[in-house]
């Protein structure tokens, strides 16, 4: 099953070679890893969509929150959430009429023309991964020039934080 | 008003603040500051062994036998590369170890310099954590925070890496007293309902069985495991890590388990209804088959490391914390709930397991004309009372010595169990024979294992340690040797020793005492003279049977109840019985 774990991790140099390099050794999947620091500045969070059984993802959870640098660790997927990503896609846009089809896809996504040149258009979508899937599909006649994802941002629903 | 130290002064501070008796090491350009501190240090002594690999296992040796952090201090690149099985060996068996590594200057770091390594890059996942400094004053803090690391929790290995420029700059010193990380916080107390929940399987199993791992050596948990055992009066088997835990005297103790276990031990396991796993991790080794073991059983697992339970088996009862507090407060229940025992059906069981001990699995074929190696190790425990501390390498020397030690204490038998390295034995009984010179010590090993970190006879020398190592040649490497024959149809494929050395001139040229022994009736005597020469190291190369097997053994992929025997001979030909 695919699971968003979230994590707060000391923010110190080698931290994410620790958690990356426990997925490669283990043989656990990484589908996307984002990392960026936080309000916090010695405190960084990160953000791994992985899958796998059960068991699997109960030694993930037990084998990440092992590493010293790991403060603290959900895994979003066991209650409400919200998940988002954001993608940059920059399309080949020439004539009038490629150049009207993609303003009117983007404006239906609501999406955003972020860049303009004579022969591209570059965009910006965010939402679940669903959403965005859903408009490279609508794209799917488009031209595309280059596709940039971020992988997944996670939060929980409510009043629970992940937060020290 | 605190001293102002050189980066180097504040190393050497905080290990004789952190109350560290001995390091291990061997110096280097990187680390030339450390060594200078070094030079006027009283409180630390320095063992400079021969080669990093030996230092590492040297301190892992001393850890195991103490209980306390064993320290290496190496220099940068090769020599912190040198170190890499040791740190792995001691990592695969939870050993706390703290090891210091020159790194070249700061401003040289990934520039492909001189004796450069990514030492915190090759070493990371083999630790149990890893630092590189980079501030002269944070070298005090780092510092408690390794020792604190490498000896909470679940032990293990913990490196720290210390740039040369840092080392010679200076800062005011204070070693913290205590250390507070907010992401590592190892549980220590069991939850007392889960230890509740435990006894109720316990106290109601008709078929139980305790099996002990190295996690009870490691907690120190002995006196509350035999107070445990000696309450249930259960079947109780050892990992080959937990030797020594429960005394192999212990009326209700059955040996030990897995691919080299007794029978009674392994069946005991397969089927029994319930399972008190202490501090053990259900290692390939020990299981077998995964899909064969233990079929109709419920398991209570106590361990301090969350990941370890449910890693492999599935668990009925989890129980995170320490071994010792656990079984303490696990004793403490069971006081009053000893009178919910199911005596008779225990009784029935315990009839059903002594069946299985009178098929006297480790027997072997005696002989007046050849040494048998399990011989040996029993003349040595004989000869040694007992009492010996005993390293061993990896491989046939390694499984005989298990099985025919009779070990009554725990932290008595130092071997690679997890990592399973050759050339371990020899440089752990240094680290033994300091942490306790005027004990025995005795380093069990093969033709093959021992050649593997020789150099260290003369670390041996030099520092007066008198171990006395058995060396059981046959010519071969044993257990290479034994799969070949058993699985590749005899091809011996480069498992044969040839070109030994002259063990007996080797050792005296290293300036010890050697002695080479052929026929079975002059093992003991060799032994007496050899435990006789106290102050000496006596290297005893003892030819033994080429052609002999450790039995029983469970072949890789079968289950606890498909254990082979020592087959008996039928015209010559060799037949491999098989019970089930």
């Amino acid at each position: 099953m695919r699971r968003i774990i979230s994590l707060l991790l000391e923010h110190e140099p080698g931290a994410l070679a620790r958690v990356a390099g426990l997925f490669t050794a283990r043989g656990y999947n990484i589908e996307s890893l984002t990392v960026a620091s936080t309000d916090d500045p010695s405190l960084a969070r990160m953000t791994i969509v992985t899958n796998g059984s059960d068991a699997v993802i109960e030694q993930i959870t037990k084998q990440l929150n092992k590493l010293i640098d790991v403060v603290k660790l959900r895994d979003l997927t066991e209650g409400g959430h919200l998940g988002r990503e954001l993608m940059l896609v920059k399309v080949s846009a020439q004539t009038a009429d490629q150049k009207d089809d993609i303003k009117r896809l983007v404006d239906i996504f609501r999406g955003r023309i972020i860049d303009v040149t004579e022969s591209t258009y570059t965009l910006e979508m965010t939402g679940s991964t669903e959403k965005v899937n859903a408009f490279l599909d609508a794209l799917a006649h488009v031209e595309l020039v280059e596709v940039v994802r971020s992988g997944i941002l996670g939060i929980g629903r409510g009043k629970h934080a992940l937060k020290i | 008003m605190p001293l102002n130290l050189r980066g180097a002064d504040i190393v050497v501070n905080c290990l004789k603040d952190e109350g560290v008796e001995y390091i291990f090491g061997y110096p280097g350009g990187a680390a030339l500051h450390i060594y200078d501190a070094l030079y006027w240090s009283d409180a630390v002594k320095h063992i400079l062994v021969r080669h990093e690999q030996g230092a590492a296992h040297a301190a892992d040796g001393y850890a195991r036998a103490t209980g306390k952090p064993g320290v290496v201090l190496v220099t940068s690149g090769p020599g912190v590369t040198n170190t890499i099985t040791g740190i792995a060996t001691a990592y695969m068996d939870s050993i706390p170890m703290v090891v210091i590594t020159g790194q070249v200057p700061s401003g040289l770091i990934g520039d492909d310099a001189f004796q450069e390594v990514d030492t915190v890059g090759v070493t990371r996942p083999c630790v149990k954590h890893n630092f590189l400094i980079k501030d002269v004053t944070k070298i005090a803090e780092t510092m408690k925070k390794a020792f604190y690391i490498a000896s909470s929790g679940r032990p293990g290995p913990v490196v720290v890496d210390i740039p040369k420029d840092i080392t010679s700059q200076t800062a005011d010193y204070h070693y913290p007293e205590q250390i507070h990380m907010r992401s590592y916080q190892p549980r220590v107390q069991g939850n007392s309902r889960q230890i509740a929940r435990g006894i109720d399987l316990l106290v109601g199993a008709r078929r139980p069985v305790i099996y002990t791992g190295g996690g009870a050596v490691l907690s120190d948990a002995q006196d509350a495991l035999i107070d445990l055992v000696d309450t249930l009066q259960y079947p109780s088997t050892s990992t080959l890590m937990g030797l020594g835990a429960i005394p192999a005297s212990n009326p209700f103790f059955l040996g030990m388990l897995g691919m080299h276990g007794t029978y009674e031990s392994n069946m005991a396991m397969y089927e029994c209804d319930v399972m008190l796993a202490v501090g053990a991790r259900f290692d390939d080794r020990v299981t077998g088959d995964l899909a064969k073991f233990s079929p109709g059983s419920k398991i209570v697992q106590i361990d301090i490391d969350p990941s370890s339970i449910g890693k492999n088996v599935a668990v009925s009862v989890p129980i995170v914390g320490d071994c010792n507090e656990i079984l303490v407060e696990m004793n403490r229940q069971l006081k009053e709930r000893v009178g919910e025992i199911d005596r008779e059906n225990v009784d029935l069981w315990w009839k059903t397991v002594e069946s299985w001990k009178a098929v006297d699995s480790l027997a072997y074929e005696e002989s007046n004309t050849v040494i048998k190696p399990q011989f040996v190790v029993q003349k040595l425990f004989e000869v040694t009372r007992g009492e010996a501390y005993v390293t061993s390498d990896v491989g046939q020397h390694q499984m005989w010595a298990a099985q025919h030690y009779a070990f009554e204490k725990p932290r008595r038998w130092i071997n690679s169990g997890g990592l399973g390295t050759m050339g371990f034995g020899l440089p752990a009984a240094m680290g033994v024979q300091l942490a306790f010179p005027e004990d025995i010590v005795v380093c069990i090993t093969g033709d093959a294992s021992i050649q593997m970190c020789l150099q260290e006879l003369s670390t041996c020398l030099q520092y007066n340690l008198p171990v006395k190592v058995v060396n059981l040649n046959n010519q071969y490497m044993g257990m290479v040797r034994q799969w070949q024959e058993f699985f590749y149809d005899r091809r011996y494929s480069h498992s044969y020793m040839d070109a030994l050395p002259d063990f007996v001139k080797l050792a005296e040229s290293y300036g010890h005492i050697g002695m080479r022994i052929e026929s079975p009736d002059a093992v003991e005597g060799a032994l007496e003279e050899a435990f006789g020469m106290k102050d000496r190291l006596v290297f005893l190369d003892i030819i033994t049977d080429q052609t002999e097997n450790v039995y029983p053994m469970i072949a890789a992929g079968k289950g606890h109840n498909e254990m082979q025997f020592k087959p008996s001979d039928r015209e010559g030909e060799v037949q491999e019985r098989e019970l089930a």
